[in-house]
């Protein structure tokens, strides 16, 4: 007979796909949710009892409708209400015939429409895990450390906004596609970012926001199986999400990548992610998201820090600035160039960016001229640079980390008195 | 689904000579467009406040922001998604902005 653990693990698995039909059906996203919590509670009593159905989710489904029907009768006093239980009694009728495949068109409905552009980023945020992932509106408010009561008016909130203003329940046509597209990956790059940035102590529902990102970037590869870019993202996770526990020291200190204990890394998500990567490249369609994928499997491959192949990642970040012009990127491209041509050629693009104003509060400009300039022995103007990254940090860990090494830049210079 | 499009401008920044005209505008939209006109400047606007028995008069708009509604548009579309679009495309979102309003109907 199934634990509660193991009916809850089903309710997660499938609850998104279930909201979503119901919300086709209903057109109500409130009473959707409640009908499929409602059909998760009647699975509690009766799953322990009768066993767990053959299919589950169908079992799940037709129950949540079933409720739905009930509820709608019941309050069918108009005749408008009359009409949605006969509306949504044809609809169900239809999708028995249907099977799996409107099935998943409604939880890429449901995708599409929770990352609807005229919704603030925090609201298609929110809604994407509560609806999509079926994370309590609790848990989402742990995750982003707000107040429960916060969450669940910006929940409310949200779902007004897509009844009232018209967002439309649908895949976006094709002209639209690629935009909004980009702007579903976005959603569920922040969330795993989100999760990526929660240190040991956090709360583990934070933590397991990188875990409920991938899953989700999972499901949208398999619904969107010709869009290279959604491969390209989940790759990208996996091979952040594989250095994960090598990040920070006992302390909660960073530990840059080349000195992390290699040997901590998963290798299953190193492998799973270039596995990814690689079918994602085939279809010869790069995007933003596969080529900085690929740039994290040339760390996440190396055997050793020394052994990295800088020149292919100084390449790969060429490629990212052109299809995302970003001084970050172009930070970045200016670490591998240093890596891969010297010092001096990597310091020469630096000042090139903060000639031109460019992230002028950005504490990682000055922070990567400081490592440059002691690298090429030019021990006071590192130091200058290391002090004026400290006064932009915004973090204790990265603090901690540039007076470390500030304090290293000043012993060189006693070194060489 | 009834939209208002509430066209704001800025004067301080001048318009940029693109397409599509208005004229061209109100040609991609016949059929969609119920009303709609531009207004007169806010310097020929009177606030109105009834507080009590007494009616306030103000000479300017309700409130003086640099940004001010130019004119409206009222548009029938099927969803958000056609009332963006049809926004998108007005010529003062170029260099001012559309501020799409559903109404409030049952």
């Amino acid at each position: 007979m199934p634990s509660d653990a193991e009916i809850a693990a089903v309710f997660r698995q499938e609850s998104g796909r279930i909201v979503a039909t119901l919300i086709r059906m209903t057109g109500d996203w409130d009473l959707a949710e409640e009908c499929v919590q409602d059909a998760f509670a009647r699975a509690l009593e009766r799953w322990p009892r009768d066993g767990v159905p053959h299919r589950p989710g169908a079992w799940l489904t037709t129950t949540a409708r079933n409720l739905a029907l009930d509820r709608l009768r019941r309050s069918a006093v108009e005749a408008a209400k009359l009409r949605e239980a006969a509306e949504l009694r044809e609809f169900s009728e239809r999708d028995g015939e249907s099977g799996d495949s409107g099935i998943s068109d409604d939880l890429l409905r449901l995708i599409f429409t929770c990352c609807h552009p005229a919704l603030a980023l925090e609201a298609r945020v929110a809604l994407t895990l509560r609806t999509v992932a079926g994370l309590s509106t609790a848990e989402i408010a742990r995750a982003f450390l707000v107040p429960e009561p916060t969450m669940a008016k910006r929940l409310v909130r949200a779902k007004q906004k897509i009844r009232n203003a018209g967002i439309p329940y649908r895949v976006p046509p094709g002209h639209l596609l690629p935009e909004r597209l980009g702007g579903v990956l976005g959603v569920l790059y922040l969330l795993f970012s989100e999760g990526y940035a929660a240190t040991a102590g956090a709360d583990l529902v934070r933590q397991g926001l990188c875990a409920e990102a991938i899953r989700l970037a999972g499901t949208l590869a398999d619904l969107m199986p010709d869009e290279p870019e959604v491969r390209g993202l989940r790759a990208l996770m996996l091979l952040h999400d594989a250095r994960r526990a090598a990040r920070l020291d006992d302390a909660g200190d960073l530990i840059l990548l080349e000195d992390q204990d290699r040997g901590s890394w998963d290798a299953d998500r190193v492998a799973e992610g270039t596995r990814l990567l690689d079918t994602a490249l085939r279809r010869g369609r790069p995007g933003p998201y596969q080529v900085q994928a690929a740039i994290a499997a040339c760390h996440a491959t190396a055997a050793s820090a020394g052994e990295t192949d800088w020149a292919q990642i100084a390449l790969l970040y060429g490629r990212l600035v052109m299809m995302i012009p970003s001084p970050v990127v172009e930070l970045n491209r200016a670490v591998a160039v240093a890596m891969a041509d010297g010092p001096a050629a990597g310091l020469a693009l630096v000042e090139h960016l903060a000639g031109a104003g460019a992230l002028a509060s950005y504490h990682l400009l000055p922070a990567t001229r400081a490592h440059l300039l002691r690298r090429l022995d030019r021990t006071d103007e590192a130091a200058a640079a290391y002090r004026e990254a400290l006064a932009l940090a915004p973090t204790d860990v990265e603090r901690r980390y540039l007076t470390r090494r500030l304090a290293e830049t000043q012993g060189d210079e006693r070194v060489r008195k | 689904m009834k939209y208002m499009l509430l066209i704001c401008v800025d004067d301080t920044i001048k318009p940029t000579a693109a397409e599509p005209t208005i004229e061209q505008w109100l040609a991609e939209v016949e059929g969609k467009r119920l009303d709609g006109s531009v207004l007169r400047p806010v310097r020929d606007a009177t606030t109105v406040r009834t507080r009590g028995d007494e009616v306030l008069l103000s000479d300017g708009p309700f409130a003086e922001t640099r940004e001010y509604i130019a004119g409206y548009d009222i548009v029938e579309c099927a969803d958000l998604d056609e009332a963006i679009q049809i926004a998108a495309r007005h010529p003062c979102a170029r260099f001012g902005a559309v501020e799409v309003r559903p109404f409030a109907e049952d």
